[in-house]
């Protein structure tokens, strides 16, 4: 029996990458997309190579919003699972005064990846099932000055989620949050990362993969961080903004 | 970031990079007065280790292609042997030649040309590598062969990643009919026997020793030899012939902290080895062991190099030529007994003979040994290398971590051509390690 089809956007990406190769690794087909497809061609093979699935490949531009129903509609097959790992972090010092690059942060993680799992959402509903998975991050659970740019964008595309979870959720299409933390990834290499709370990405694919299985909600992959980002809300503003974390 | 081999000693403050393509590598190259690449960092010592810039190549790991008519895969450096075995086992095709742990890199594996237990009849890993891709100091990648650039072939074999940094590479899979090996355990009393045993066993594919090497008086050099042949799907019982690749699953340990110094000690030792001899008597003949426990029964517990403490551990082994193994391992075995700091498990194997230029393997016995690192046993270490110069042996570099400039030089007449082809091609300044500065190499 052939498997449904899974479908990555922002394919380059590491824990991208990681996700992919579990998905092939039971089997299932996989249509990998991101801006520069050519970089995806030793990706393709290589995955071919190890898992025997079919693997395909298709140009996709987060920030081009006008080409995103063309895209879905352009697939091969309308996949059973669609996991979003589009993300640019850029250094926030860069992007306090650079207004426009600050946007670009913003539409990156926010308006590009909504844009494109409400494409996919609307063509799920039809069909009545399938599963949407958004990775997102603690940085959205508040902001911070170190990091307020990038964490303002996740923030909205967490409760883009979250809307569209329950928008769906009697539609028969599950949609899954994750939060994974600090993950050592190229988006984090050169920052210094305590072991105890960094992921790898390997770990993020596993937890992804238990959360599609189980249709689990919102997920952190290393349990501390609920703890974490739990602790960081309750802090109340006026104590909040004076301090440096 | 502090890092180390995977003795965990010595420790050093590291500059890493990690490229995710080729721009990136080259770049590193073009732009850092000198750098080693490092795979999975299983080498033992400071092999893999650059302060100043240290490459890890575990991101380029991409098969590229295989050819299912004569076996040939070609793959970026950082692919594991254990992935090339995941993908390729269950359509029939193993390595043509391993060593004891899965988790090394394909570029590792070619920097050190390591060895598996079929040396005595297929050679190091050199008989399976088709080509080298290699980026020199000006960024220029070069693919070397047997025909192509055969000095560089040659040198980056066992030259320790001192010659370029490995891209990818071609190599020659096996075809096989199961997972499965037959394994034939046969215990022998004494040095002499043990060597008799290896020479009677020319003909089987793999064979390797565990050696007691606490044993001492007319016991030294008692050992459980191991032959192993790949089993035909014909030879399998009914129940695993029907799916000849899959094996058990097993259940994996892992060492999560470091033991106290004293988990090791004589007592423990003596008798892990005593028993551990028992246990090979009671069981010899003939069985049949699932790949992974035949070829990589280290890998099944996850960390084991934390049972030696948090001052790590460090390797031993050097070859010895054929007309000196006997009085040479004789001698080595006696010291060691004598200090009874001796080794957890410590492995013998023939080598067969050995084509290339700076490769470890030489036609006789190879003995590899772990201890504690202390002064006690730094102490014996730098007795055993007397020992090794005395009947003629050398050193694998992918295990040292503490020899000596001295030492290496004496042992080895060959690195005075590698440290030429290393001028010579402006590698020498620009391609280093702890260790080849420590070496100088």
């Amino acid at each position: 029996m052939t498997k449904p089809a899974v479908l990555i956007l922002g394919a380059r990406s590491d824990i991208a990458r990681a996700v992919a190769h579990k998905f092939a690794a039971l089997g299932h087909p996989l249509q990998l997309a991101a801006r520069n497809v050519d970089r995806l061609k030793a990706d393709k093979t290589d995955i071919e190579l190890r898992y025997d699935v079919p693997v395909t490949l298709h140009a996709c531009d987060a920030l081009a919003i006008k080409t995103h129903a063309d895209f879905v509609a352009t697939l091969p097959e309308l996949p059973q699972i669609a996991i979003c790992a589009i993300g640019l972090m850029g250094r926030q010092s860069d992007h306090e005064h650079d207004i426009v690059a600050a946007t670009r942060i913003m539409r990156s993680n926010y308006e590009g990846p909504a844009s494109l799992l409400s494409h996919l959402a609307n063509q799920f509903e039809k069909r009545g099932n399938g599963t949407l998975v958004g990775i997102s991050s603690v940085a959205g659970e508040r902001g911070r000055a170190s990091n307020y740019i990038y964490g303002s964008a996740k923030a909205g595309f967490t409760a883009f989620l979250s809307g569209l979870r329950n928008r769906l959720a009697r539609r028969g299409v599950h949609v899954v949050t994750v939060l994974p933390g600090f993950v050592a990834t190229q988006m984090t290499d050169g920052l210094d990362l305590p072991a105890r709370l960094t992921a790898q990405p390997n770990e993020v694919a596993d937890a992804i993969l238990r959360a599609v299985k189980r249709k689990q909600d919102v997920i952190y992959v290393r349990r501390v961080w609920r703890l974490i980002m739990g602790l960081i809300r309750l802090i109340p503003e006026r104590m909040f903004k004076g301090m440096k974390i | 970031m502090k890092i180390s081999g995977w003795g965990r000693y010595p420790v050093l403050e590291v500059q890493t990079h990690k490229p995710r393509d080729m721009d990136a590598v080259r770049d590193c190259v073009l732009s850092q007065p000198t750098l080693i690449a490092r795979g999975n960092g299983r080498a033992y010592g400071d092999s893999a280790i650059n302060p100043s810039a240290t490459l890890d190549m575990r991101r380029l790991n991409r098969m590229l292609a295989f050819d299912p008519q004569n076996g040939q895969l070609v793959a970026e450096a950082g692919v594991l042997l254990g992935d090339i075995i995941s993908a390729f086992l269950s359509r029939g095709w193993f390595l043509w030649v391993t060593p004891g742990t899965k988790f090394v890199t394909l570029g590792g594996a070619i920097a050190a040309d390591v060895h598996g237990k079929n040396h005595h009849k297929d050679g190091s890993f050199r008989s399976s590598v088709d080509w080298i891709d290699l980026m020199g100091p000006d960024g220029v990648v070069r693919r070397c062969s047997r025909h192509s650039d055969p000095s560089l072939f040659d040198h980056t074999l066992g030259g320790m990643g001192l010659t370029g940094i490995i891209l990818r590479a071609a190599i020659q899979l096996r075809p096989v009919e199961s997972g499965w090996i037959r394994q034939t355990t046969i215990p022998t009393p004494n040095l002499k026997a043990t060597i008799a045993a290896f020479e009677t066993a020319r003909d089987a594919s793999y064979s390797v020793a565990w050696i007691d090497c606490l044993a001492s008086g007319d016991k030294i050099g008692r050992s459980i030899l191991k032959l192993g042949e790949h089993a035909t799907r014909r030879a399998l019982p009914a129940a695993q012939a029907l799916s000849p690749f899959s094996i058990p699953r097993k259940r994996r340990l892992s060492v999560p902290v470091d033991l106290p110094g004293l988990t090791l000690n004589a007592y423990t030792l003596r008798a892990f080895n005593a028993l551990y001899y028992k246990t090979g008597t009671r069981t010899s003949g003939e069985h049949l062991v699932d790949w992974d426990s035949y070829f990589y029964p280290l890998d099944a517990i996850h960390g084991w190099n934390r049972i030696y403490g948090r001052n790590g551990l460090a390797q031993f082994q050097c070859v010895l030529p054929l007309a000196r193994s006997e009085a040479g391992l004789g001698a080595l075995l006696s010291e060691i007994a004598k200090v009874g700091s001796g080794s957890f498990l410590a492995v013998l194997k023939r080598f067969g003979q050995q084509q290339s230029a700076f490769s470890f393997p030489m036609e006789g016995y190879t003995l590899a040994l772990d201890f504690p690192v202390n002064p006690k046993t730094l102490a014996l270490l730098e007795r055993l290398d007397k020992i090794v110069l005395d009947h003629e042996g050398r050193f694998y570099l992918a295990k040292d971590s503490r020899m000596s400039a001295a030492t290496l030089h004496a042992s080895d007449p060959r690195v005075a051509a590698f440290m030429a082809h290393r001028n010579r091609h402006g590698l020498a300044q620009r391609f280093l390690s702890a260790q080849s500065e420590r070496l100088s190499l």
